[in-house]
């Protein structure tokens, strides 16, 4: 799915998730709202066509384009989202940890920065085991000073760990933007524990798929670590409370010029309309069935609200006696 | 008998372990030349591919023990100073101890987290004297506290075989522990079953860790006066909450010996639910560090701040004297 039909298909099923899921928080269907990906689809795309199925990544609080590119079924994706006991994680986990280990979906992760070291902790022992797997971790700019991702960086790279480390810039963390937040340079950080770094359009799934594929290449043939800026605009709200709270951080006409970068709009542009028009059409059917299976399916039953603390099922004692 | 020291039963789990299962490796800092003394020889019989020194980078390590562990491995990090586990607290807690529910099941954790030297040492001060087991006890992350050198060997040796996150505190004040064991009869030892190491029929006194010592020397001195059962629960969480029952069922007096700060200590546990569910005819008592306690660096007001023996002989003589009954007369 890396030819140009292919990444098309994938920057286009998340943004219409992406929507689709926007809509189910309005409705109420999903509570707790969503960190939307929208305008950073071609990072996703781009870096999970350059995988293997037996590859595993690590995803974060934006992470619902990782696991979708990654090959996660959008009707249980959508149905964790809502809370479902059909979901992906049987409504235990939510947006913010969606994870899919069969498909080698080490989790998306709510704090930032933290699924740094557990994709390379898990590509180091892959590796010990004997096994030519290659570990992607996604993490934004807002990670980029976090302690634990730059001591992982050290990490890696002194035991050429087979990582690729994903930075997408989106411009801001949370309101906060780059420049207020960030001393030297992202790719600096790379660059100072000796990892290859380089910075890509990460509005274009093309670009993002060569860089990829240099870094997975690097990585699987005992290369170590490489670190890729995934440069790109975040369309929506940080988190869609914005879209009720309207924190003011930045203009609508920044907004419209942002939004100009889109990855969809760009990939579609590199494929017939005919075929443009099928693929469309397949995800909206896709999506829609999608949805009826979330909101068809059965809410978890409370009396299970702890089950899977424990690996052997270790039963906690209640909060009542 | 042959002597095991407390030291060399850690030492012997893990090399005992590490021969068993080729997917347990150990990670920390200075642990190939065996700063603490714990993986002494490991290097030498495993490598360094499964003795791995560590950068001085213990979030980082203690997340990448976790990522290891869902592929395979089943990591021991060896943490050379308790209050290691403040920095990473995020990394056991919110990471390693989440991980099998909020994946619904789909992934465990098989890490181990060990604590030789945990409390105080002695003159180590403020920031490395901390016994912060209760913490853990409280998020619900496997909690042990072994007092003997044949539970410290068995103990850990279940921990590294358990499926999810376990935190092994090697108490400093037991850590110096010899005992005349019977090598052939070690054994795993489970979690969350106490040990009554001296039966009693007047007072049940619950001792977490080195205390267990103390608790037992104190029963000692008291023989012919109270009898003294001390039970020493060994696992903070789960906890042998039956076990205690039981004790009390008999006793029905309680002291604690907790060497946690006092406010939401194990030790407020467990008098809450000796309160709420088990039989008490005697109100409890409990010997623990105080409110908020920061060890300072002199001995002697380091040791002013530690449960004492004397604490521990004043608290059973009061408890042994006194029953509800007897108050409401007053």
């Amino acid at each position: 799915m890396t030819d140009a039909a292919g990444l098309y298909r994938t920057v286009r099923l998340i943004r219409r998730f992406e929507e689709r899921a926007i809509e189910l928080v309005k409705d109420g269907t999903i509570v707790g709202g969503i960190h939307p990906y929208l305008g950073q689809e071609a990072i996703a795309a781009g870096t999970c066509g350059a995988l293997r199925p037996g590859d595993v990544i690590t995803s974060t609080h934006r992470g619902h384009g990782h696991v979708l590119a990654k090959g996660a079924d959008p009707a249980r994706m959508l149905a964790e989202l809502a809370g479902r006991a059909t979901g992906l994680n049987g409504g235990r986990g939510g947006s913010m940890h969606a994870a899919d280990f069969s498909l080698g979906i080490l989790g998306a992760n709510a704090i930032v920065g933290a699924a740094v070291p557990i994709a390379t902790g898990a590509a180091w022992a892959a590796r010990r085991a004997g096994k030519d797997l290659v570990a992607v971790t996604y993490f934004g700019d807002g990670a980029v000073s976090q302690g634990v991702v730059l001591e992982t960086m050290n990490l890696a790279s002194l035991w050429k760990v087979p990582v690729v480390l994903v930075c997408e810039n989106n411009g801001f963390a949370t309101t906060t933007r780059v420049a207020d937040a960030v001393a030297g340079s992202i790719t600096g950080r790379a660059e100072a524990f000796g990892i290859p770094a380089s910075t890509v359009d990460g509005s274009d799934p093309e670009a993002v798929l060569g860089a990829a594929r240099e870094a997975v290449d690097r990585a699987r043939s005992g290369g170590g670590p490489s670190f890729i800026e995934c440069v790109a605009y975040r369309f929506d709200a940080h988190h869609t409370w914005e879209h009720s709270a309207r924190p003011r951080y930045r203009t609508d006409d920044e907004v419209a010029v942002g939004m100009r970068r889109d990855p969809v709009a760009l990939q579609g542009s590199r494929i017939p309309a005919a075929d443009r028009e099928r693929i469309d059409a397949e995800i909206e059917a896709l999506l829609d069935e999608a949805v009826r299976f979330a909101v068809d399916s059965p809410l978890p039953d409370p009396a299970g609200a702890l089950d899977h603390l424990y690996a052997d099922g270790l039963r906690a004692r209640a909060g009542v006696s | 008998m042959p002597i095991l020291s407390y030291l060399k039963a850690l030492n012997r789990a893990l090399s005992t372990e590490m021969e068993a299962d080729p997917s347990v490796v150990v990670f920390g800092e200075d642990v190939g030349v065996a700063v603490s003394n714990v993986t002494t020889g490991l290097l030498k019989k495993f490598g360094p591919e499964r003795v791995v020194d560590m950068p001085i980078s213990e979030q980082a390590f203690t997340s990448f023990a976790t990522g290891a562990a869902m592929a395979g491995q089943r990591p021991v990090i060896e943490f050379q100073i308790p209050a290691l586990l403040f920095l990473a607290f995020e990394q056991i807690v919110n990471q390693a101890h989440k991980f099998s529910l909020m994946t619904g099941g789909q992934v465990n954790v098989p890490v181990t987290y060990l604590l030789p030297s945990s409390g105080s040492r002695g003159g180590w001060a403020g920031q490395h004297s901390d016994h912060p087991y209760s913490l853990f006890a409280h998020v619900g992350v496997k909690t042990v506290v072994p007092a003997t050198p044949a539970d410290a060997y068995g103990l850990l040796l279940t921990a590294i075989r358990d499926d999810d996150p376990v935190i092994v505190f090697a108490p400093a004040g037991a850590i110096g522990v010899r005992d005349n064991v019977d090598f052939a009869a070690l054994a795993p030892v489970p979690l969350g079953v106490g040990r009554i190491h001296r039966p009693g029929d007047d007072v049940t006194v619950v001792a977490v860790g080195h205390l267990v010592h103390d608790a037992l020397a104190v029963a000692e001195e008291l023989e012919g006066t109270v009898s003294v059962e001390v039970f020493d629960p060994r696992t903070l969480h789960p906890f042998d909450w039956n076990g205690l029952a039981e004790s009390l069922e008999r006793t029905g007096r309680l002291v604690v010996v907790d060497d946690s700060n006092r406010s939401c200590g194990i030790g407020g546990e467990i008098l809450a639910t000796a309160a709420e569910q088990l039989r008490l005819v005697a109100p409890p008592k409990r010997i623990t560090r105080p409110d908020g306690a920061v060890l300072p660096f002199a001995r002697e007001l380091d040791l002013a701040l530690q449960p004492t023996r004397a604490q521990i002989r004043t608290a059973i003589e009061q408890v042994a004297k006194t029953s509800y009954s007897t108050q409401t007369e007053e």
